[in-house]
């Protein structure tokens, strides 16, 4: 390494690849740089650490992800009782090349970014690059994939300064800019369920009258006095072996990443609690005034929580510390109308049959007021201090 | 006595502390050195010149603005060399000692001006801004600090065993200065009750020992207002003073840190050369060390051959690197890394409860402010840290009053920066924004 150094620094001949270098640099060897000033002692938790803590917590949700993949795509081609190692490997072969873009596209922009900058490489993409596969449906095409995440890194992150500087969350801008960019692949019954082969694996032809529609798209789309005649099984949602975004559909998963995130304290349980509660409470009030005319107020308060992105989102998104309120008070409610706004646009705003996603940018664009709020009941406080020490 | 708990911070625990609570007297040094970046706040000028006679205690220089602010010598003899840095900035006044050791003795009829001349004013320090106080405001509250909370730091108790007979006379002095109160921060267990003063206890972690933070919890600073924050050896000293009409200069001084060979107590003289009292101390572990005078959080990085700096009481010496190019240490499972945070295999095995090894490497990059609240977890003060750094990073000065940038110092935020994974310079972004501040106000 320390041989190669001289040629990507200034005057080198690969001087333009600088950022690279240092990045990869830093990457394999902890940098042997000493405090100048202040604190001679630092913790050993850095950005690195931190997003591959993060990482580390969507792992389960990735390997389920994969694993659900094969498993719808087997049920559509009416061939259920296939090996689960066999539908873990097509799953694995159907989400790799969306991984691939992601990170190609994502960690291209970055970098190119970072030298532009004279920047070290920021590491905020490492865990946006492994959301984005796991939050876009399986069937967009790879190359919709690349467009939305160029524009998202571009447009919500490197315009604003880079990672701990945007204002919406990448992914979800990502996954936002798909959405009304192209709805007819974003939507409907065939967006969540890949039924062609993947690198020529699990061929087959598809069953007829399948319907690969999500449980909240069936809802959302029922007819009638009750959801009685919809194939829907909370105990199935809970396990997560239901058509969806791959990352979203296993609350197993979600909630054994929301345990890696929250033991290692690197989440907010502020946010994640309160997002839940606040899904809870609007689920409630939602299902309390119950109509056919919003099927999805129908459902059960507790279920709700099970179905589509909301745990997802709650714990995964919600707590991006960028995007979110950053003082105390504030989290809370963050956390809380993010779970309220969530449920409401899913039972009441009949386009969308989902609200996660539309509830965490809206809130993401208010987090600021929050805190300023918060922050400015403090500023009160000191100026009430000095008129009373005053008198 | 009133009883402050304090939540947040935390208790640093390092190797290297000391537990053998013998305090040894080290030989009289043969030169001893004053650095004015020590006294914040004040601008050099010299009345002394190089090879003149100084007494203990008759002042090197005064301050531009305020010629009654001195900065005397800590022993009688020649001053051997003044260093100058970059744009003749004085650097270092050193004073090689003589046989003599005269003091000077002071005229105590006025508080003010003993306090002025005998040099211990420049030992106080104001809030706002953490500098020297200037003479003409009237401190609203004088707070003491009697322990001292960070990592390995010596028992102010201890080190001020013989000097507790003083520290009446120091409060009775102090209170003819201020209007309001004298404040005794004491920590449980070691509690000090004096005539005239208020003892609040304080219980919790680190920095609850910081005037800072004892001020915070007792009676903020508002704008406006000053207040004068010290520390219990000081208190002592002014004591003495104004009871024995000298200024003792000695000082205990703890010796810790993982790269000493036995951590002790030595009793010495303010100033006094590292050599002489470091001779023979370290290990010889083939480690470069890294000597702090002062602690791990808030010392001054000083080579071997430099001086005892202010407050004159603890020097730290841990390793500068532990590991030279750490193959991909950010994904290490070593359970001997540790972080405040539990995304490191120690917590599991409880290493967070024992003592640990650190050295002085950074443990990654500059970046953006990314986590929340991580400052506010080790900031037992009603501020929202994190916005009045963005504040003074922006240099916003409606902002930074509005937040309460009179009621904090450099040293608050020293637990901050320990803990902060954007790895930002807290404490210099903090003294540099107190800097300009007290220029545009003044």
């Amino acid at each position: 390494m320390d041989k190669l150094k001289p040629t990507f620094h200034e005057g080198g001949k690969l001087a333009k690849l600088q950022s690279v270098y240092d990045g990869f640099e830093t990457f394999l060897f902890t940098p042997n740089t000493t405090a100048k000033s202040g604190s001679h002692i630092h913790d050993n938790n850095d950005m690195k650490r931190t997003m591959s803590t993060v990482i580390v917590a969507l792992i389960p949700c990735l390997l389920f992800a994969m694993y659900n993949t094969g498993l719808q795509h087997y049920i559509a081609i009416g061939q259920a009782g296939t090996g689960w190692f066999t539908m873990f490997i097509y799953g694995l072969l159907a989400m790799l090349p969306v991984i691939v873009v992601s990170y190609v596209v994502g960690l291209g922009i970055e970098f190119i970014s970072a030298q532009i900058h004279h920047k070290e490489i920021q590491e905020g993409f490492l865990v946006t690059g492994i959301l984005i596969p796991l939050i876009v449906p399986i069937n967009t095409p790879l190359w919709m994939t690349a467009v939305a995440t160029a524009f998202a890194v571009i447009f919500a992150k490197e315009v604003f300064g880079g990672t701990g500087m945007n204002i919406f969350n990448v992914a979800l801008i990502t996954r936002a800019f798909l959405f009304f960019s192209y709805p007819a692949e974003m939507s409907g019954d065939n967006a969540f369920v890949k039924l062609d082969s993947a690198f020529g694996m699990g061929s087959g032809t598809v069953v007829d009258g399948f319907s690969g529609a999500t449980p909240l798209g069936q809802v959302a789309t029922n007819v009638g006095p009750n959801l009685d005649g919809l194939n829907l099984d909370t105990w199935q949602a809970f396990l997560g072996t239901i058509p969806g975004s791959p990352g979203e559909t296993s609350m197993i998963a979600i909630l054994l990443g929301a345990a890696i995130l929250l033991i290692t304290g690197i989440a907010s349980w502020r946010v994640m609690t309160s997002v839940f509660a606040g899904g809870i409470v609007m689920g409630f009030v939602a299902h309390a005034f119950a109509t056919p005319t919003y099927p999805a107020s129908m459902l059960d308060p507790l279920a709700q929580l099970c179905y589509g992105g909301f745990a997802f989102a709650a714990v995964f998104m919600a707590t991006d510390p960028v995007t979110g309120a950053r003082t105390r008070i504030g989290q809370y409610i963050y956390g809380f109308l993010i779970g309220v706004i969530a449920i409401l646009i899913r039972v009441y705003n009949g386009g969308y049959p989902e609200g996660a996603m539309l509830a965490v940018l809206l809130m993401n664009a208010f987090a600021p007021l929050i805190d300023h709020c918060v922050v400015s009941f403090n500023i009160k406080r000191r100026q009430n201090r000095l008129k009373t020490n005053q008198q | 006595m009133a009883i402050k708990k304090l939540k947040k911070g935390y208790d640093l625990k390092l190797k290297g502390g000391i537990t053998n609570e013998a305090i040894t007297i080290a030989p009289r040094p043969t030169e001893c050195a004053i650095i004015p970046d020590d006294f914040e706040g004040l601008i050099p000028r010299m009345e002394k010149k190089e090879g003149e006679h100084v007494q203990a205690g008759e002042a090197l220089y005064h301050d531009k603005t305020h010629e009654c602010i001195v900065v005397t010598s800590p022993i009688s003899g020649t001053v051997k060399a003044i260093v100058r840095g970059e744009r003749r900035k004085i650097e270092k006044i050193i004073i090689e000692a003589d046989q003599a050791n005269e003091y000077k003795t002071f005229n105590l009829n006025d508080t003010k001006s003993a306090l002025l001349e005998s040099g211990l004013w420049a030992m106080l320090r104001q809030r706002p801004y953490d500098v020297v106080p200037t003479p003409e405001a009237t401190p609203r509250d004088i707070f003491v600090t009697c322990f001292d909370s960070a990592p390995l730091a010596p028992d102010l108790t201890l080190i001020n065993a013989d000097k507790a007979q003083y520290l009446q006379k120091g409060v009775d002095v102090l209170k003819t200065i201020t209007g309001g109160n004298v404040y005794l921060g004491c920590r449980e267990g070691q509690e000090i009750e004096l005539n005239g003063a208020e003892t609040v206890v304080f219980k919790g972690p680190h920095p609850a020992g910081n005037a800072g933070i004892q001020v915070a919890n007792i009676k903020p600073v508002n704008k406006g207002e000053v207040v004068w924050t010290t520390d219990v050896v000081t208190l002592a000293r002014i004591g003495e003073l104004f009871s024995t009409g000298k200024v003792n200069y000695d000082t205990v001084v703890a010796i810790t840190g993982q790269q000493v060979e036995q951590p002790c107590y030595v009793k010495t003289v303010m100033g006094a050369p590292l050599s002489t009292l470091l001779e023979g101390k370290l290990c010889d572990n083939g480690k470069t060390p890294r000597i702090i005078s002062g602690n791990v959080l808030t010392g001054y990085h000083v080579m071997a051959d430099e001086y005892l700096r202010a407050p004159y009481r603890h020097i730290t010496v841990i390793p500068e690197l532990q590991k030279e190019d750490e193959f991909m240490g950010w994904a290490s499972l070593s359970p001997k890394k540790f972080s405040v945070y539990r995304n490191f295999t120690g917590w599991l095995l409880g290493m967070n409860r024992k003592e640990m090894n650190v050295d002085a490497r950074m443990n990654g990059g500059e970046r953006a402010i990314v986590m929340s609240g991580e400052y506010d977890r080790m900031l037992p003060m009603d501020i929202y840290a994190e916005f009045l750094i963005k504040a003074i990073i922006a240099f916003d000065i409606d902002k930074m009053e509005q937040l309460g940038i009179y009621e904090v110092a450099p040293e608050d935020f020293a637990l901050c920066e320990f803990a902060d994974t954007s790895k930002l310079e807290l404490q210099r972004i903090v003294r540099d924004g107190l800097n300009r501040l007290r220029k545009e106000m003044s």
